[in-house]
């Protein structure tokens, strides 16, 4: 197994994902699986090679900078789980 | 035409049957409707059906062409992937995270769609954010393959491909980031083409992994496909990777003969790992091509072999990314009960997401980590480099590429699902096309165990105009692509 448990615990936590007890040992097998397989790449010959930074090189776009959306708050806060007065509401943050 | 008949023609047939006024818009659309009714319960295609608002616009198209405004694509039915933002229609992504999501607004490609009169009849089921070969990542469960309903239709477009093939819509959208427009196409007999990257805009297309990611269609014909891309494709100024380059008549030039196209075959792509039958149907189609005036030609691409593990760092780093949206405030599953803002994250994130989505999330964390970014991710990137090169390379000496689409006809539902690398190799020939930002086009070819095969063609950048006439001149000389699944003519 070339994960951890632990490890896999860390980077969920990176994620902000919750694994949960049930789901811990396959998960543990399966990215294993998936970090070995794609381990292979350490063989390839990339001395000298840039890496890719777009298919088709191609500078990212930029625009003014003027505002161009318009206010849609409460459309957009009809798929919120809660809002209260326009605000999005969440867990106390702040003792 | 009689209105019993209506759901066996493709889109090119039923535009001039509309003109005509051999029927309108209205029959055909509650022609198909019925076809949903009577065959998405062992199917499971759909995840919204649009009965409503498709008739309604149906009612719209046929006083449009009374009036003689009509688009293009005028009273043309069709379905959009799931994954597609429909304004005021449920966009799931094949996810419990957005099982309750309206659209606050429409896809560029969804928009474009509608604007040439093109009609939606409902939204397809996917693999879970598009991630998966199979279909089997759903949310909303397995979409069966009509050529046998134990198998799989492929993935992760598959709603979209068993639609088109069991003739219950003549068109459907779908997505590529590793495949999944070519792989479904090929699996259920049906015509798939994803575009160069940048081609169509992905504006209100949910993110995967946005270096791969490209919009497409999944039709009956090349000449269908060919429509289409002409409104699909073109500038966007509200996606940020669109590429501004002019948009040809792509149904002009399909009429043009093959005589002295240059096609390139890849030795590696008929290794051992591609069945036998598969194998066959390929060569077979390779010499349609040469009876047409084309010649074969052997080329190499030596970095080929790595396309996988490269796409396997590419994307889930790119997902993981794009996931991070997923916070459970503002849109999405939350969890009940948080016991601080944590605690909340991780659970909305644990209980919205499945299985293949969480891995892949894991995997980009992982590989884009402290002490481990150089090794994967920037190693990826310039693997991804070289295989580029190879593609380059190749297209100095051809002008189309030309091979299997998928390495064995369609498996059985729950073959593939204890191994992810198993099922990642599904995409073996495919994911070149998307690293590279290259156009390909699946087709059907021929059968293996009495399940469709496809051929699959690779151009260059911008390469939509050639793929299409080479797939349609060899759907001129073949009927492979009419063939229909027993118990849906």
């Amino acid at each position: 197994m070339s994960l951890e448990k632990d490890q896999v615990q860390h980077i969920a936590m990176l994620a902000r994902l919750r694994v949960g007890d049930d789901e811990i040992a396959d998960t543990v097998d399966k990215l294993s699986r998936i970090v070995d397989f794609v381990d292979q790449l350490s063989q390839a010959d990339t001395t000298d090679v840039v890496p890719m930074a777009h298919p088709l090189d191609a500078a990212q776009r930029l625009r003014p900078d003027v505002v161009t959306e318009t206010d849609e708050r409460d459309e957009f806060q009809e798929n919120a789980p809660a809002v209260s007065d326009g605000f999005y509401l969440v867990p106390k943050v702040i003792e | 035409m009689s209105s019993n008949d209506l759901h066996t023609q493709g889109l090119t047939q039923l535009a001039r049957g509309l003109e005509n006024g051999g029927f309108t818009a209205v029959e055909l659309v509650t022609a198909l409707l019925d076809r949903v009714e009577a065959h998405d319960t062992e199917l499971n295609a759909f995840i919204t059906v649009t009965a409503d608002t498709a008739l309604q616009a149906a009612e719209r198209a046929d006083a449009e062409r009374n009036k003689g405004e009509t688009g293009v694509l005028n009273g043309l039915p069709l379905v959009h992937k799931d994954i597609f933002c429909t304004r005021g229609v449920l966009t799931t992504c094949g996810s419990r995270m957005l099982e309750n999501f309206v659209s606050p607004y429409d896809a560029t490609v969804v928009e474009r769609l509608a604007g040439a009169g093109a009609v939606m009849l409902g939204k397809t089921n996917m693999d879970e954010f598009a991630m998966g070969s199979s279909n089997e990542t759903s949310y909303f469960g397995p979409v069966k393959n009509p050529w046998d309903l134990t198998c799989s239709p492929g993935g992760s477009s598959g709603g979209s491909a068993a639609s088109v093939a069991a003739r219950i819509a003549p068109a459907a959208t779908g997505t590529d980031t590793g495949g999944s427009i070519r792989q479904p196409a090929a699996l259920t007999g049906t015509t798939g083409l994803k575009p160069t990257y940048g081609r169509v805009s992905r504006y209100g297309m949910i993110a995967f992994a946005s270096s791969l990611d490209q919009a497409g269609v999944i039709t009956r014909s090349a000449e269908d496909a060919a429509l289409l891309l002409g409104v699909m494709a073109g500038f966007d100024v509200r996606d940020s990777t669109s590429i501004d380059h002019p948009v040809p008549d792509y149904l002009a030039g399909l009429g043009e003969s093959l005589q002295g196209l240059r096609v390139g075959i890849v030795r590696q792509h008929f290794d051992a790992g591609l069945d036998a039958a598969t194998g066959n149907a390929v060569r077979d189609a390779l010499a349609v091509l040469e009876a047409q005036g084309a010649s074969l030609t052997e080329v190499d691409l030596p970095n080929l072999d790595l396309s996988v593990p490269t796409y396997y760092v590419v994307a889930p780093a790119e997902c993981s990314s794009n996931l991070s949206r997923f916070d459970g405030i503002r849109f999405g599953h939350r969890a009940g009960n948080p016991e601080d803002l944590l605690d909340m994250y991780c659970r909305s994130r644990g209980e919205g997401f499945g299985a293949e989505v969480k891995r892949r999330i894991l995997t980009g964390t992982y590989v884009l980590s402290a002490g481990y970014y150089d090794a994967y991710y920037l190693k990826a990137q310039q693997v991804r480099q070289l295989i580029a090169d190879d593609f380059r390379e190749a297209f100095a000496d051809v002008d189309v590429i030309a091979g299997p689409t998928a390495p064995a006809p369609a498996f059985r539902l729950g073959d593939k699902t204890d191994d992810p690398i198993t099922m990642y190799l599904n995409d073996i020939y495919t994911i070149g096309a998307n690293l590279a930002g290259l156009p390909g086009i699946s087709i059907p070819c021929g059968f293996a165990s009495e399940l469709p095969v496809g051929l699959h063609l690779v151009g260059p950048h911008f390469g939509e105009e050639q793929l299409l006439r080479t797939a349609h001149q060899y759907q001129l000389q073949t009927d492979w692509h009419t063939r229909c699944p027993e118990g849906y003519a």
